[in-house]
């Protein structure tokens, strides 16, 4: 069993004009689901198409359409629910939530309130080495995305496209047991990771494929442990839900201001109103988003088109046994298997691809540290430069491989193999031939290295003793026979040899 | 329960259908009337009754997760009132 132990952070504490106070937050992340076609139609989820072009009758709720559900993106959910180490309900079932706005053209969002196909699960948050919150996820439901309605391209109109409209959603909620607004980035961000793992969902912010609802709520030192200890609501302030953002820099910036404005609000003693509240990042305020409260009866009530959902245990079982490995067991992994840090095993194994490139190279390096080494600084140093990601690096697996295996057997120094990667990063070939041809190998020969030090000692009496007094000067030797050699000579056998032939 | 006229006009409201003020008591009654029928069935005992939800044992119909509709911009607005650049256009909608 790999050991995923750690230490729980302290909560984040916000000081008022009058008390300390603690931040409770929940979050409800909609990520979409990676598949080819929509949850109840055929038409294409592909983002960026031509407006309207992705759109069948289903989604455009013509009358009749009958909606189909799509067996992939229940999968797809599936597999987060057990990635998330929560359980899965083999019945679930699907509901209207009835409301009306222009890119919803059924007037109803399809989605499960009752009976969600996914129950209780988990993510372990990191902070830092060692620390990390347990942050519990209350269920994930699978729903349709509604259309997109931009509003600045008229000023008198607003323009609907129906291309998402019915793609399949899985909204993840968890419990309120994340502390502050770093929390609630580190969630996101291993939620994500999680989810590119599996493959259920690409988790671009940007093009909304991963969207958050934010409840925030603040309670006074020690409210939030009675609330743990008895999970009665009672002991925490009222929250508000802060809708629909895709940046992790705003989530963090929204629920700080929004605590601070609740602080304010509970220590001048008024009360904080349930309600949903929109974040204005030119302002950095959030504001209250919905005057008409009534549009939160959404009247629910089990959608009549749709017959209960249900799954076999064996299929479930099947997507089990073809989970990949997931972040927290690669990371311990790396760590025990190539004696990684813990901050090293966690930069590598934040993007799968990342991580499966270092385990190639590590492999045909046959040292995992220094292979982690040469993939971080060197590798992810260069690509950042050009801004390129893993999946396009000139330089693959083999040939770094072949770099570092190359300054194991001393045919190469450390110095010699930066030029080395940069020949090979730039114009490609077998680092071994480019040695070879280039006559980059380190002289090791020691009869050759032992002439060089003889004709600068011969050359700088001076320098000799000066050096002889100092012994500290002798550095200014190796460096120089170094220059004399190209950089060739082994910089340790050049010391050694320098050494002695000073008589120090 | 008993539904009001101030319910059964934010009942109206909520389903976006217009209900002159003289039609809401008549209104109102015949959701009371509804709700009286569900009431009389409430007073059955369903104790360990599994809900039926079907009335054919039917297994959900699933489809496989190809690309097998759309591309057909031009019928789906063909019935919009106004459309603009391939957009579906409506009077301004700003939270």
């Amino acid at each position: 069993m790999l050991d995923l132990t750690f230490e729980t952070p302290k909560p984040k504490v916000i000081a008022g004009a009058k008390h300390d106070w603690e931040l409770v937050i929940g979050m409800e992340v909609h990520a979409q689901v990676a598949s080819r076609s929509k949850l109840f139609s055929g038409a294409s989820t592909k983002f960026g198409a031509e407006p309207n072009s992705n759109v069948a009758f289903v989604d455009a709720a013509m009358p009749g359409m009958l909606p189909v559900i799509n067996e992939y993106c229940i999968e797809q959910a599936v597999r987060t629910g057990l990635g998330l180490k929560a359980a899965i309900n083999l019945t679930s079932a699907f509901d209207r939530k009835n409301y009306f706005y222009p890119d919803l053209p059924q007037g109803y969002q399809i989605s499960q309130l009752y009976h969600p196909l996914v129950g209780e699960g988990e993510i372990i948050v990191d902070m830092e080495p060692g620390i990390a919150r347990l942050v519990r996820v209350e269920r994930i439901h699978v729903e349709q995305d509604a259309g997109k309605s931009i509003h600045d391209m008229d000023p008198h109109m607003s323009f609907v496209d129906l291309n998402r409209t019915g793609v399949a959603l899985m909204e993840i909620v968890s419990r309120p047991d994340i502390r502050g607004p770093e929390e609630a980035a580190a969630y996101i961000a291993k939620l994500r990771q999680i989810l590119r793992y599996l493959g259920t969902c690409d988790g671009n912010m940007q093009n909304g494929s991963m969207r958050a609802d934010v409840n925030v709520s603040i309670c006074l030192p020690g409210a939030y442990e009675r609330y743990q200890e008895t999970q009665d609501f009672s002991h925490l302030g009222t929250r508000c839900e802060i809708k629909n953002m895709n940046s992790m820099r705003f989530i963090q910036a929204a629920i700080e201001v929004e605590a601070r404005r609740q602080i304010a609000i509970v220590e001048a003693g008024g009360k904080v109103d349930q309600e949903t509240r929109l974040y204005d990042p030119d302002k950095n305020e959030t504001r209250s988003m919905r005057s008409k409260e009534e549009a939160h009866d959404y009247r629910y009530f089990p959608c009549p088109d749709l017959l209960p959902l249900e799954i076999e245990q064996a299929w479930v079982d099947d997507i089990k046994a073809s989970l990949p490995e997931l972040p927290d067991e690669k990371k311990a992994r790396f760590v025990t298997d190539f004696g990684l840090s813990d901050y090293d095993a966690g930069v590598l194994t934040a993007e799968v691809v990342n991580a499966d490139f270092f385990e190639k190279v590590a492999a045909g390096a046959g040292d995992g540290k220094l292979a982690a080494n040469w993939v971080i600084n060197e590798l992810f140093g260069r690509l950042k430069k050009e801004d390129h990601s893993i999946e396009d690096s000139p330089v693959s697996p083999e040939q770094l491989a072949g770099i570092i295996r190359l300054i194991k057997s001393d045919a190469i120094s450390g110095k010699i193999a930066k030029d080395l990667f940069e020949i090979v990063y730039t114009e490609g070939g077998d680092p071994e031939k480019i040695v070879e041809e280039r006559g980059m190998k380190q002289v090791t020969d020691t009869g050759a290295i032992e002439t060089a030090v003889d004709e600068i000692i011969a050359a700088n009496p001076a320098q000799v003793e000066k050096a002889q007094q100092n012994p500290k000067l002798a550095g200014w030797f190796v460096g120089q026979v170094m220059k004399a050699t190209g950089g060739k000579a082994n910089p340790k056998a050049v010391n050694e040899i320098v050494m002695s032939k000073l008589g120090l | 329960m008993s539904i009001d006229i101030e319910t059964a006009a934010r009942v109206a409201k909520l389903a976006r259908i217009k209900v002159e003020q003289d039609q809401l008591p008549e209104l109102a009654h015949a959701f009371n009337d509804i709700l009286g029928f569900i009431e009389q069935l409430n007073e059955v005992d369903v104790d360990g009754v599994e809900p039926m939800v079907s009335v054919t044992p039917m297994r959900l119909k699933r489809r496989e997760d190809a690309v097998t509709d759309g591309g057909m911009q031009d019928r789906i607005l063909s019935n919009a009132p106004d459309a603009r650049e391939g957009f579906f256009a409506v009077p301004k909608v700003v939270e």
